[in-house]
């Protein structure tokens, strides 16, 4: 189901990926994801709808190498992920993970220098990833001095700067209203064009994964699995503007079909979506 | 200066000058308090004979030992105990109650153990401001985001290097606070301590000076201390401020 065509390269993989968590306290074990096959092709934009609750995060944490699967195997660019984050991915988190000690600018160049990328590339980089980003004039604020939505560019600019070739997105505009994650869904729109990078974005908004993705798996309440895979077939020119297209709409009722059982389940409404 | 600054400097020079006027017209009786020009006069004369700078030596030595051990040792302690968190709750009843015991009852103590040296000082004064330093390490460990951890690992960095450049500066401005306070309570444990029983240091001064009514030399070494308390305190929190609004820290 979630296999690309022949003809794609494949630049990310999962397979029979299970996650359990052990019991604490006496508590039961916890399934939380799996078992889950996915396919990333090279350069496409991805989305992961689900329930809360379903494995959503877990999925991104142990394809980034974050959390190590219970069972099956993960790779990228053809070589296993084993217990740390390979080099060439980046993850942008849903909490603000700006570092409030440091500027924009030494908050963009933070990975450069730990990498010990010399000075002058250093500022290369950083300049243009914050000219980028629309922060070249906040390069020497410090992130408190910022709205929410900024800081999170600046998590991105951190994260893009290093020039990953699969970024993972886990629910970055999580905590921004409704018109900031439209625009800024353009803004990662624009840099997933421009960097030619494989995007995972994981997101509870039906709207944002039909809008931004070309392809969205749809995740079933805990444990996580994917009971759909929507192609939504959009150009790569696109943004925001497409909320208006009747193609936009299909694909999100698509999606709510899936999920509306799931997450009365995962509400624990489990008779009501039963019954329908 | 800000408006705020002025009316700052308008309180001290109201309170300071209202001292003055009730000591000079006699409202004060100036066998008991002297007015603040002559304590000033006084302090300065007793600087620039150099008669006491043995004590002040002394006494500010000791104030920033028992202040250096007390925050090494309270975020040593303080990193210790958050990593083991049944026995941070084994010992949080005692560190909240910590400070509503005198400390200072142990003082003779000490100084029966140790004689009256320097060491029962520095003891009471780290004993005073430890709990403090210890109390803001956990409350900053407490209030790293976890997301710095993953942070840490999508950057590859090992645990020290984690701890030193994520993770202490994450919790930097609380154990700033711990600093803040140690440096009050143990500037005011050596002194009091010296008060009570030492062979030397400011504290002890001031109270042969009370002893002999030495009125000029006490409230001039009574001045000095007010000065340099003033002082520390002000500068740790004009630092700290400039720290909270750059961090956004205490915004609404």
């Amino acid at each position: 189901m979630t296999t690309a065509p022949a003809d794609a390269a494949i630049h990310a993989s999962l397979k029979g990926v299970t996650r359990i968590y052990p019991g604490a306290g006496g508590n039961k074990p916890v399934h939380a994801l799996g078992p889950v096959d996915l396919d990333l092709r090279r350069g496409e934009f991805f989305g992961v709808v689900g329930p809360s609750g379903c494995g959503k995060s877990t999925l991104l944490e142990v394809l980034a190498g974050l959390q190590q699967p219970t069972a099956g195997t993960v790779n990228f660019e053809g070589k296993p992920v084993m217990g740390e984050v390979p080099d060439g991915i980046g993850v942008v988190f849903q909490e603000d993970a700006s570092f409030p000690w440091l500027t924009v600018w030494d908050n963009a160049a933070f990975g450069l220098r730990r990498a010990g990328i010399d000075e002058a590339e250093t500022r290369r980089r950083v300049d243009d990833v914050l000219a980028f980003m629309g922060l070249k004039d906040f390069a020497r604020a410090y992130p408190a001095q910022l709205s929410g939505g900024m800081r999170q560019r600046v998590c991105i600019a951190r994260t893009l700067v290093l020039q990953p070739r699969l970024i993972l997105l886990d629910e970055p505009f999580g905590a921004l209203d409704a018109q900031t994650r439209l625009l800024m869904g353009d803004e990662v729109l624009r840099l997933w064009r421009r960097t030619g990078a494989t995007v995972l974005l994981i997101t509870h908004a039906l709207d944002e994964a039909a809008m931004l993705s070309d392809r969205i798996g749809a995740m079933s309440a805990r444990p996580g699995r994917f009971m759909d895979i929507v192609e939504t077939h959009w150009p790569r020119e696109r943004d925001s503007t497409i909320v208006g297209e009747v193609a936009f709409g299909e694909i999100t009722g698509r999606l709510w079909e899936n999920l509306r059982g799931e997450s009365l389940k995962s509400l624990g409404y489990a008779g009501m979506a039963a019954a329908e | 200066m800000s408006r705020v600054g002025w009316i700052r400097l308008a309180v001290i020079v109201i309170a300071v000058g209202a001292l003055e006027f009730a000591c000079q017209f006699g409202f004060i009786n100036r066998k008991v308090v002297i007015p603040p020009s002559e304590m000033a006069v006084a302090l300065g004369k007793l600087l620039a004979s150099g008669q006491a700078n043995g004590e002040i030596a002394r006494t500010f030595g000791i104030i920033v030992l028992a202040i250096a051990i007390a925050v090494v040792l309270g975020f040593a302690i303080g990193v210790v105990i958050h990593a083991l968190p049944r026995l941070r709750q084994a010992l949080d009843p005692f560190f909240a109650t910590y400070y509503a015991v005198p400390i200072f009852i142990f003082y003779p103590v000490m100084v029966a153990i140790f004689g009256l040296s320097v060491i029962p000082i520095v003891l009471i004064g780290v004993a005073t401001a430890i709990v403090a330093m210890i109390m803001a390490t956990l409350n900053g460990l407490d209030r790293i985001p976890r997301v710095l951890s993953k942070v840490a690992r999508v950057h590859r960095m090992g645990a020290v290097a984690t701890a030193l450049r994520l993770k202490l500066p994450a919790a930097a401005p609380y154990l700033f606070t711990g600093v803040k306070l140690a440096v009050s309570y143990g500037f005011i444990a050596v002194i009091a301590s010296e008060f009570i029983l030492a062979p030397a240091g400011l504290g002890r001064v001031i109270s042969d000076a009370y002893s002999d009514f030495n009125n000029p030399r006490m409230y001039a070494l009574m001045l000095l201390l007010i000065i340099v308390a003033t002082f520390v305190n002000m500068v740790l929190h004009a630092f700290d401020q400039r720290w909270a609004e750059r961090r956004g820290i205490g915004r609404p």
